[in-house]
């Protein structure tokens, strides 16, 4: 066992806390980054002019009307740039843009005394603009070869040859809806400059790192004169990965210009029309598969819907054709990613990050294929899967195929699948009118970045002299509880109460140089950081315990609070030592500093083993459809999820309820619309309103929610044997969309094999079971079909920074 | 601007947490009550829609009893009432019921089961279940504190009485709900010494006439219905505010700043509930909350109809005054009244008149109401039909727009329909009537094949669109399924679409 997995006894990890922030929750006493300006003296407020095009230039911009109105005290415009006019780090994002490129993009901002004065200011600001042509949808885009970035292909073996040979033949398209955030809490910052002219923004932000470079390069400055703290955040998931930057920049170029602070907090419909989402995906596909089912070639083209800007579209493509294998073992392989440039927000980071729409794919193409092979879908699932070393397409060893399987059976078990689906057989034999089914799909999520240099993590950890401990560390908290986990592992490895440690709101100023609290990796990369300071603390008092209790300093033990050693009886409290470790001037103390070891990828041939580690998951959900209408309702939902040995369960378990929720509300209610037409709201987001994007409320809570984590699940490498929950859990969801397919199914006759659209709105579910009752052809095709297109070779290689640094660094 | 009594704004003030607060000199006729609770470091409540949607901003308002108390404690979303309309009023935020060292029953079960991911829903959650957890009406009818919920007995209601659809105008994006229904299925009765309880046993304090000038608009609650109507004769640009459900979005989210804001929810004359021998009269400030309660199911029509409108936050808010006053195509209330041949009384400065709610929509958000008329009362003629459904098409179960609403009151003896009234919504720029399926049905009998034959009649009703709600070929189809729907279940509810 490793010494970073190794786990005490009587450990604070592991313990069913509540989180950190709990009752600050609950009281309305935690502060999120818009609570502060009403505590923060002379404050402007922030405002956009947004465009209404999808597409235009901008050819004149007249700011003086805005001064008119009364409280108006600045307009920004891209003139009152001093360093560089983009919020990304792909420089095609300009803050304030000269051709708007989405309906709703920000033209310049108004800032005013109250929020009120600046919203008048900004319907006084004058703007013309040159209508241009757009390209809203992903097939207008794919029929215009609108493509942005690097195609890249994962590929094994022969897939032309492996089809050829194959029994069973298919060919079909799939077209996925992507996904809004909606965190409760919109982008907010609030920029203060102090008194040298460095500026201090908070910051509702998942990359704070990031965000101070962006402030930095768009205002000229160096990253030291720049610190961003965010306090928490209201909700992230992944919405405010690369997103929040450009906001925080605003509200520093305000802050610098007028000397004053400057709050920005974008309202629901400016964050639903300006801000990213998940990405739509077109998938074009050809399968084959033996006799027996089994997988023989997978041939596809994924196209996903990056938006105006390329943003994180790149890494979100490439972690989906690395996941389009999910769990089941395809042993030749051709999938080829494009992203598609279309005028609409700039999709980003969202929960899962490619890897949901990639696994899609296959569990669309299995559900599809199954009634066609004759073979029951949850059948044909478990056949597929992947035993120990076999390779994923891309080349990583799976070594823990044992885990799904397990997995998969304590499912069916604790879940009495057997016996339910002959209910329901029954059920639906006797309604003719309302249809059940139940379906099981697995997880399996690769866990790191995929570009490697992103896996380092910093901490900072202070003990005071009272024996109270601070803990800094380069992770954000937006509800995942982070901090409860990052403040069980300080209080294990320091063997202290919980109760005596505090985390600190993350700062750039001290942990530098973090990586984004993303890809589920906060836990495993900054608990990593933290434990190696605990450790040297640590390792610093156990020298001075050792002269107090006249035992050699590996004799020494921390646990509960309490010192003791070795074959003596005495004990020091906690408190004591470090009391007296600070008069025999031992510092208390430490940077801990953390990288995942073991990782390769080269994302420009799309090989290597990306991922330190996968965690896997199995849910069963049993759903209910009403044939009049479509509607439908989860009646049960079974899930075992693989969180190795889990750092705080009653995080972890709510984590797993909260992403299957989530991945739900993709996949059968959330229904973003944009305006399709010619007419002059084109590229207008439809669904720009709570009101008209409905997420999962009270109503879609499964009545029956099982979640059983994973025994026996130790992982040897991670911080105290754990694993990531962030994401993965997320496409246990799968099993919702196949179940209602299942169900649609039961209308018609026996074998038919069904579409469904995604999301799987009632509407859409009424029009697939009217397609299975009328027994119509499957759109999925016996036959090889036209080949997916290829990736065009003039496409530029994917190299990043970080990739290009090392290979210099190895060239050395 | 008006000729009325000055009630000095100086003077308006709101009770918070136990507090008396100025209204303040900041405070403007647009002024929502969370932006005013946030300026004075009352941050726990939260903007996350500002449309009554999410119910992050929820707080809780001290309101006459509907429940057998002097006091109800009433969750609302505080960002859609303007602070000027709580003046003189009782108002409990997430920060006045409980502090990290001594949290409420509440906020500790929900600390406890991990009810708080991120945390910024949470003081809605909080507000939403400290008013349920206050309902006088809500008793254990299990075991107290019970320590697991048997959550399969009833999806919809603890063991300890928790009416869950109390939570239903909250949204969570981190949890899953689970660990919140567990929390307030957790709960015990209140304690006797708990003073919000206490305070139920005393009457509230009523709101009272408010005059607010500033930011070159008024906000005037006038104290009599003749006040009322003259005020609005007078100011044809004058907004009547009732529960601000439908004003509130448009000054947050279209930027709407009317001139003057008249609000009329307190209006006695505007909130009587009677039920005579020939009609059920509905007075028109009335909250839905108020009729649903009021009226016991004594119209089970608009009983099927209430638990599908919104959410509670916003029909303890929503008026039928205000949903058929908008004259909205998509208000669920609309088709239910035009199928239980509802007339509407409209109060002017020079009198009252009486008109069929069938005669009342002349187009898109339009009406017969003339500048100065205000809906008095909403009036449904008795005896009612036997057999009654209420069925709404949305993506999302509850609290969601209409994509299409159908209401069907119909009479069968002996096997024949003997009348039927089908008032539709979401089809027309107006709610309509489903007339040419009314007369396939009338006179008809009762069969699979008269259903099938006017279900193919429904179908071609309205004018439906397509938009980002459904398209219109869904929505023609689903006005068909209805009565198909009707006629397999009968009247009694269906088990997958409320």
């Amino acid at each position: 066992m490793s010494r970073l997995s190794e786990r005490p006894a009587a450990a604070v990890v592991g313990q069913a806390v509540r989180h950190e922030s709990a009752a600050l929750h609950v009281t309305g006493r935690a502060l999120y980054t818009d609570d502060l300006h009403p505590r923060t003296k002379d404050v402007l407020h922030a405002w956009p002019v947004q465009a209404p095009h999808a597409r235009a230039r901008v050819t004149g911009l007249r700011v003086r009307p805005a001064y008119a109105v009364p409280g108006v005290v600045r307009v920004l415009t891209a003139e009152d740039v001093p360093g560089i006019n983009d919020a990304g780090v792909k420089h095609d994002e300009p803050l304030f843009p000269s051709e708007v490129c989405f309906h709703g993009h920000a033209v310049c901002w108004v800032l005013g005394e109250s929020l009120e004065a600046a919203r008048r200011g900004a319907v006084a600001v004058e703007v013309d603009y040159e209508p241009l042509p757009s390209i809203i949808t992903l097939a207008e885009a794919i029929a215009a070869e609108s493509f942005q970035g690097a195609q890249p292909t994962v590929q094994r073996g022969d897939a032309e040859a492996a089809l050829a040979r194959s029994s069973h033949v298919f060919h079909g398209e799939l077209e996925l809806a992507g996904q809004e955030h909606f965190y409760l809490e919109t982008h907010a910052a609030l920029a203060t400059v102090e008194d040298d002219g460095r500026l201090f923004v908070q910051s509702s932000t998942q990359h704070p790192t990031e965000t101070q470079e962006i402030v930095a390069h768009v205002l000229g400055l160096r990253n030291h004169e720049v610190t961003v703290q965010c306090l928490r955040m209201g909700g992230g998931f992944g919405g405010k990965e690369m997103q929040p930057h450009g906001y925080a920049a605003v509200a520093a170029l305000g802050a610098t210009l007028t000397g004053r602070p400057v709050r920005l907090r974008l309202n629901r419909t400016q964050d639903l029309t300006m801000s990213g989402k998940r990405h739509g995906f077109h998938a074009r596909w050809r399968v084959g598969f033996d006799d027996a089912g089994l997988l023989q070639a997978l041939e596809a083209t994924l196209t996903s819907d990056g938006g105006w800007s390329l943003d994180l579209s790149e890494p979100v493509l490439a972690r989906a054709l690395c996941h389009v294998d999910n769990n089941y073992w395809i042993p030749d392989v051709r999938v080829t990613g494009r992203v598609a440039r279309t005028h609409k927000t700039s999709q980003t980071a969202f929960r899962g990050f490619g890897g949901p729409q990639g696994m899609l794919v296959i569990e669309d193409i299995l559900g599809r294929c199954a009634p066609l092979l004759g073979i029951e879908p949850h059948e044909l699932r478990r056949r597929n899967f992947y035993e120990d070393g076999q390779t994923t397409p891309y080349g990583q060893v799976i070594t823990q195929a044992e885990r799904v399987q397990r997995a998969w059976d304590q499912v069916a078990e604790d879940g009495d699948l057997a016996r339910r689906r002959a209910e329901i057989a029954e059920f639906n034999a006797t309604h003719e009118h309302l249809k059940r089914s139940v379906a099981v799909t697995p997880v399996k999520f690769g866990i790191s970045f995929n570009l490697t240099a992103f896996n380092q993590a910093g901490a900072l950890v202070h003990v005071y002299k009272d024996g109270s401990v601070l803990v800094n560390h380069g992770g954000t908290e937006m509800g995942q509880g982070l901090h409860t986990k990052m403040l069980q592992v300080a209080a294990t490895t320091l063997g202290v109460l919980p109760e005596i440690v505090r985390l600190a709101p993350t700062r750039t100023d001290k942990v530098p140089n973090t990586s984004a609290t993303a890809a589920s990796s906060g836990a495993d990369l900054n608990g990593g950081a933290v434990k190696d300071a605990c450790e040297q603390i640590r390792e610093r008092l156990a020298h001075v315990a050792a002269q107090r209790l006249g035992v050699p300093a590996p004799d020494v033990r921390f646990s509960g609070g309490v010192v003791s050693g070795l074959g003596t009886e005495h004990t020091l409290p906690w408190a004591d030592l470090v009391h007296s470790a600070y008069f025999a001037r031992t510092q208390l103390f430490a940077a801990g500093y953390y990288r995942t070891e073991g990782l390769h990828w080269n994302s420009t041939v799309m090989r290597g083993s990306p991922f330190k580690y996968f965690a896997h998951g199995v849910a069963a959900t049993e759903v209910e459809v009403d044939g009049f209408t479509g509607a439908h309702r989860t009646l049960r939902v079974d899930i075992v999820h693989d969180v190795g040995d889990s750092l705080s369960p009653l995080v972890d378990v709510g984590q797993i309820e909260g992403a299957y929720v989530q991945g739900a509300g993709w996949l059968t209610l959330e229904d973003l619309r944009w305006d399709t037409g010619d007419g002059e709201h084109r590229g207008r987001l439809a669904t720009a309103s709570a009101s008209t994007y409905k997420l999962p409320s009270f109503s879609e809570m499964p009545p029956v929610l099982n979640v059983t984590l994973l025994e026996r699940a130790h992982e040897e490498g991670a911080v105290y044997g754990s694993k990531a929950v962030g994401e993965p859990p997320l496409m246990l969801a799968f099993a919702v969309r196949e179940a209602l397919r299942q169900a649609c199914a039961a209308f018609g006759p026996e074998g038919t094999s069904v579409d469904l659209a995604s999301p799987a709105t009632p509407e859409a579910v009424y029009w697939a079971l009217q397609e299975a009752r009328a027994g119509h052809d499957p759109e999925v095709e016996a036959g090889p079909g036209p080949t997916p297109p290829e990736a065009d070779p003039a496409a530029p290689t994917r190299h990043p920074e970080s990739e290009s640094a090392l290979q210099h660094l190895s060239e050395a | 601007m008006t000729r009325m009594s000055p009630a000095a704004a100086t003077t308006a003030f709101l009770t918070v947490n136990g507090v008396s607060v100025p209204l303040g000199d900041s405070a403007t006729p647009h002024t929502t009550t969370l932006d005013w609770l946030r300026d004075r470091g009352l941050t726990g409540s939260k903007e996350g829609c500002a449309e009554g949607e999410c119910g992050a901003c929820a707080v809780m308002v001290a309101r006459a009893g509907t429940d057998g108390t002097a006091t109800e404690w009433v969750a609302v979303n505080s960002c859609l009432v303007p602070v000027a309309a709580l003046d003189g009023q009782e108002v409990v935020t997430v920060e006045g019921l409980g502090a990290p060292d001594r949290l409420h029953p509440v906020q500790q079960e929900l600390a406890d089961r991990g009810g708080s991911q991120c945390g910024y829903c949470t003081p809605g959650f909080v507000c939403s279940m400290a008013a349920e957890f206050y309902r006088a009406g809500r008793t254990a009818a299990g075991p107290e504190h019970a320590s697991e919920p048997d959550v399969t007995a009833d999806h919809e209601h603890g063991p300890n009485g928790f009416d869950l659809a109390a939570l239903s105008g909250n949204l969570c994006r981190c949890t899953g709900y689970r660990p919140i229904r567990d929390a307030a299925y957790a709960l015990g009765l209140p304690e006797e010494s708990d003073p919000f309880a206490k305070r139920r046993l005393s009457a509230p304090t009523p709101a009272r006439p408010t005059r607010l000038v500033a930011d070159g608009a008024e906000f005037v609650r006038p104290s009599t219905l003749a006040e009322t109507v003259q005020l609005l004769a007078d100011h044809p640009d004058a907004v009547v505010l009732a529960g601000s459900t439908d004003v509130g979005v448009e000054l947050n989210l279209k930027g709407s700043r009317p001139p003057l804001l008249v609000a009329v929810d307190r209006l006695p004359e505007l909130r009587d509930l009677r039920v005579a021998d020939d009609e059920v009269r509905i007075g028109a400030a009335l909250t839905l909350t108020e009729i649903e309660r009021g009226l016991g199911g004594r119209v089970p029509l608009l009983a099927r109809l209430f638990p599908q409108f919104a959410s509670p936050l916003i029909r303890n808010g929503a008026t039928l005054g205000g949903n058929v006053g908008t004259a909205s195509p998509i208000g669920d209330c609309a088709p239910a009244l035009l199928a239980l041949d509802a007339s509407l009384v409209l109060s002017g400065p020079g009198g009252e008149r009486v008109v069929a709610l069938a005669d009342y929509f002349t187009g898109y958000r339009e009406s017969i109401r003339q500048p100065g008329e205000l809906i008095r009362e909403v009036r449904v003629p008795l005896p009612l039909s036997a057999l009654v459904a209420f069925h709404k098409v949305a993506k999302r179960r509850f609290d969601d727009i209409s994509s299409v609403a159908v209401a069907f009151a119909l009479d069968v003896v002996d096997g024949t329909v003997t009348r039927a009234r089908i008032g539709l919504g979401g089809v027309a720029a107006t709610p309509i009537r489903a007339l040419r399926t009314e007369a396939a049905l009338e006179g008809a009998r009762w069969t699979p094949e008269t259903v099938t034959a006017a279900a193919s009649v429904l179908a071609t009703e309205g004018t439906p669109l397509s938009d980002h709600r459904a398209s219109d070929r869904y929505r023609s189809a689903m006005l068909g399924q209805s009565l198909h729907r009707l006629y397999a279940e009968q009247g009694t509810i269906s088990r997958v679409a409320p």
